[in-house]
């Protein structure tokens, strides 16, 4: 398909006309979306009247932006004015937010079209987007295998071909790992780089929402818009958007890359091979590569298990029947919160509120919470001392290519492993891009993983764009 | 021997207060009382998801201005969440400090010379309103609880004291010295009856010379009336208790000011585990020096200091005029005061029109021009106005406001001109001849004598010392 940059391009030089591209957009969702299941609500009069809207600024020779034209899908954790937003949970089945995300915001007014909205794990927790409440979706690539999660609808979008751009949120590896299950591009900026406001809190200290793309230079491009200090998000940081577009054939001649080991152990043996490859290209293009070994890593899923459900559980506290989303009422107050979490949240989110809840328990906290707070600091100081010696860390994204429909969904510690590389990340705050590199087990796409300190999103989408060009399909 | 010679009450007290902000803590709703329901609400005040809290700076700088005044230590801090259920939080859970309060420590001393220590003074947001009909107005056995969101992230600080306060009075005495300091600093406008001030009290009994005895807290105190009365019933319901034998239950107890009792809430073992973490939301509250030293040059004169400027114009302080400086300055009239004193009404006078007239009814009060006040007692000063007049004019200028010398003329108590005096003076001498002649042989009592006939016949219109006046020119 037309990447978004030049799909852009053609909108702004008036030769092709949005309302078009979103027609087209809009039909292959027609063609795929019952079987694959990717678009929880699909905005038809919306999308239109906003294509029709960009065409008229250029007719009248204005600039409706960077992303003029281009069809772009939410993932549905995101707020949009008036629009269903459920974050994939029957709790919120109903709602439609009074307000704008910050990211909707600025994706709108930089003249992309918001297609719809796109399935996920309920509350983003999970990696397989079999937790939604409305069903599971299904990988394009292979229709009886996950897309990964949680953001997998958004990755299958982009790998159906129904849009060139999506956003996705990543609070482990949300963005990453349903990237490479679906052969895409996907980026986990630094935090606090992207606005988290009107993003449906999971855990607050790693969440954080990016883009998914075709390609390295289609990523950026959405990166560049979405980016940059907003006053509504207090954990915002006080720079603006990062110059991505600029610096992304800057290549790696010079640049100290490390392969880790603890982010490739126990990964199958295709996904070993392309980091394998990854590392030669990388080497091709003129970088110093390295191994080495930073043990702490091996430390970030425990403490983010009891990180994430602690924040998780205090953050999905509102969901109690008062105020909107689902009410099952009761004889008292009490009766009606517990009828309606009860049957508003499913497994997954229960399971996580309930370990997040012992966690924060008196008598617990300095066990669990206070201890995984104490791993999270090592975790930040061994990535400092890594990043003292290399620019970028090299690893797989996730441990195996796409798996199987229901092959994990009934053994939650053999899904949460689907996380493993990816969460280190987020515990330090860090940026990551997952790079679909070479094919695996049933031709299923594998990603690589480049990992750099925060603010070092130009230099990964660089290097991205070095395995892209030896990958030699651009 | 009374009890409460052998027992002694032990009181701690948790003051919170709304910060008198233009908008909310973390959002830009406007901060307002009384408005219709739900009219003052956003994502963020309604934990809507997605949204995300922004600190208000404006109420940073009264919760330092605040520990200024107690003489706390402001210290770098952060926030937390208090999480639990309740329908008027709409996040189920509270932003509040924990373990790293913006005020640390400090002191408060009372006009009686004893002095409360301050634990903390840590800021916090408030919760919606919740109105239950029916079930005795307890949301348990309600058939239905109403919200109102309005409050819902208005910013408090509460205000920690030590366990140093021995009597309901001098309980009573912190509050109002603490609301005095509050409205000073511009955090409060110290309205308890809007609920802008609420209390809890800690409240214990111990024989004199013994260690602390088991406590309980005292919720829903929400004047002094009450916190004074909740006071007295706890230490003589724990006294009984202890004297019957049986042990005071440490627990969470509820004012009922109809029945004026005391009733448990919960037991400590049911008490909440509120699962509180550092608030991942807002990043840490790191006030520096510049900034504390700003809002230290900018806080106004506080009631200590007040006091001890309008005592050093009493020359000579009565008990009772030093009573009323506490009283002027505690309802914040030394303003009133002070400008009376720089027009030349004398100090005695102006102290007893504020701590009296003006006090029956502070809050109209507070809008009443100085000037007024100054030219009413001017008035009175200069034996335009009889003492009567003078505070029937301040009640009516409180009541309806207007200008001072346009109720002078509606009651009528403009003074009569000086030929008009001369004209009854001289009516008066006319009808008592034999009392004309004892004071014009040297009687200056009589001289009262006829004053009073002259304001009967003038119905109290003519000044008296003009009348003198005419009398001596006549002798
Ligand atoms: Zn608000």
């Amino acid at each position: 398909m037309t990447s978004a940059a030049a799909t852009a391009r053609a909108v702004r030089e008036g030769s092709v006309s949005a309302l078009s591209v979103v027609e087209e957009a809009l039909a292959r969702v027609g063609q795929r979306n019952d079987q694959l299941n990717v678009f929880l609500h699909v905005d038809r009069p919306g999308a239109l009247a906003a294509a029709r809207r960009v065409d008229e600024a250029v007719a009248r020779g204005e600039d409706p932006g960077p992303l003029a034209g281009v069809p772009l899908a939410l993932k549905d954790n995101l707020c949009q004015t008036g629009v269903p937003t459920t974050a994939g949970s029957k709790i919120l089945a109903q709602w439609r937010p009074p307000y704008s995300a910050t990211v909707v915001e600025r994706v709108v007014a930089a003249g992309a079209i918001v297609i719809g909205k796109t399935n996920l794990d309920e509350f983003a927790m999970g990696s397989s987007t079999e937790n939604s409440a409305f069903g599971p979706t299904r990988n394009p690539l292979d229709p009886t295998r996950v897309p990964g999660g949680s953001s997998g609808g958004s990755a299958a979008a982009v790998a159906a071909g129904m849009v060139p751009i999506s956003l996705g949120s990543d609070t482990g590896g949300s963005i990453r790992q349903p990237a490479a299950l679906c052969g895409v591009v996907g980026v986990k900026p630094t935090y606090g780089s992207v606005s988290r406001y009107g993003l449906i809190a999971f855990a607050s200290s790693l969440d954080q929402i990016g883009p998914l793309a075709t390609n390295v230079t289609d990523a950026a491009l959405l990166l560049e818009v979405i980016a940059g200090h907003d006053p509504r998000d207090s954990t915002s940081l006080p720079e603006g958007s990062p110059a991505l577009m600029a610096h992304l054939d800057d290549g790696v001649a010079g640049v100290r890359v490390a392969r880790v080991r603890e982010l490739i152990e126990g990964a199958d043996d295709d996904v070993v091979a392309a980091v394998d490859a990854a590392a030669a290209a990388l080497r091709d293009g003129g970088a110093i590569v390295d191994d080495v070994s930073i043990p702490e890593l091996r430390l970030g899923l425990s403490a983010y298990y009891l990180i994430a459900p602690a924040e998780a559980s205090s953050n999905l506290a509102r969901y109690d029947g008062v105020r909107y989303g689902l009410r099952v009422s009761g004889d008292d107050v009490g009766a009606m919160y517990e009828a309606t979490r009860s049957a508003g949240f499913g497994a997954e989110v229960k399971r996580r509120i309930m370990l997040g809840t012992y966690a924060l328990s008196a008598g617990y906290y300095d066990a669990y919470y206070g201890q995984a707070l104490k791993v999270r600091t090592e975790m930040i100081g061994a990535f400092r001392r890594a990043y003292a010696r290399a620019d970028v860390l090299l690893g797989a994204t996730a441990p195996s290519v796409a798996f199987a429909l229901g092959a994990r969904a009934q053994t939650p510690l053999a899904m949460y492993l689907s996380d493993v590389f990816t969460i280190p990340t987020n515990l330090a705050g860090d940026a990551a891009v997952s790079i679909p590199f070479g094919v695996g087990e049933g031709g299923m796409p594998v990603g690589v993983q480049l990992l750099g300190p925060g603010r070092s999103e130009a230099g990964l989408l660089a290097a991205g764009r070095v395995l892209e060009r030896a990958r030699g399909d651009s | 021997m009374t009890d409460f010679d052998e027992w002694e009450t032990v009181v701690g007290l948790e003051v919170h207060t709304e910060l008198k902000t233009v908008t909310k803590m973390f959002c830009g709703c406007e901060n307002i009382f009384g408005a219709e329901a739900n009219t003052h609400v956003c994502p963020v005040c309604l934990g809507l998801p997605g949204s995300l809290p922004v600190l208000n700076v404006r109420a940073v700088e009264l919760a330092i201005a605040i520990g200024l005044a107690l003489n706390s230590t402001v210290s770098p801090s952060t926030f937390h969440r208090k999480n639990y259920f309740y329908p008027d939080m709409p996040k189920d859970y509270q932003i509040s400090q924990y373990d790293q309060p913006i005020n640390v420590g400090g002191y408060l001393d009372l006009p009686d010379g004893s002095r409360v220590t301050i634990e903390r003074a840590h800021l916090e947001e408030d919760t919606g309103k919740s109105t239950h009909l029916g079930g005795g107005g307890r949301i348990h056995g309600a058939d239905r609880s109403l919200v109102d969101y309005n409050r819902s992230g208005v910013p408090l600080v509460e205000i920690v004291s030590g366990p140093d306060m021995r009597s309901a009075a001098q309980a009573r005495s912190y509050v109002s010295e603490l609301r005095a300091i509050l409205v000073a600093v511009g955090a409060s406008d110290g309205r308890m009856e809007e609920g802008s001030l609420r209390i809890d009290a800690n409240v214990s009994v111990r024989r004199r010379g013994e260690s602390f005895g088991t406590r309980c807290e005292i919720k829903n105190l929400n004047s002094l009336r009450s916190l004074g009365r909740a006071i007295e019933y706890e230490a003589r319901r724990q006294i009984d208790l202890i004297k019957s034998g049986a042990r005071v239950r440490q627990e969470t107890r509820h004012w009922d000011e109809g029945l004026a009792v005391t009733a448990t809430m919960r037991s400590k073992e049911e008490a909440e585990d509120y699962r509180y973490f550092r608030e991942p939301d807002l990043v840490d509250l790191v006030p520096g020096d510049s900034w504390r030293d700003a809002v230290a040059g900018s806080l106004a004169p506080l009631p200590a200091q007040r006091r001890e400027t309008l005592a050093t114009r009493l020359s000579d302080p009565t008990a009772a005029q030093l009573d009323a400086v506490v009283v002027v300055v505690d309802l914040g009239f030394d303003g009133f005061v002070s400008a009376a004193l720089d027009a030349g009404v004398g100090v005695a006078l102006a102290l007893a029109r504020a701590a009296n007239e003006l006090a029956k009814d502070p809050d109209r009060a507070r809008k009443l021009a100085t000037s007024s006040f100054v030219s009413v007692l001017a008035l009175e000063e200069g034996g335009q106005l009889s003492s009567t007049q003078a505070k029937a004019v301040l009640a009516e200028l409180l009541e309806t406001g207007g200008d001072p010398a346009a109720i002078v003329r509606a009651k009528g108590f403009e003074q009569l001109s000086d030929d008009a005096v001369e004209e009854v003076v001289a009516a008066a001498i006319n009808d008592h001849p034999n009392e004309w002649a004892r004071y014009a042989a040297g009687d200056d009592k009589l001289a009262q004598f006829f004053v009073g006939e002259v304001m009967k016949r003038s119905r109290g219109r003519a000044n008296g010392k003009a009348v003198i006046a005419e009398l001596a020119s006549r002798r």
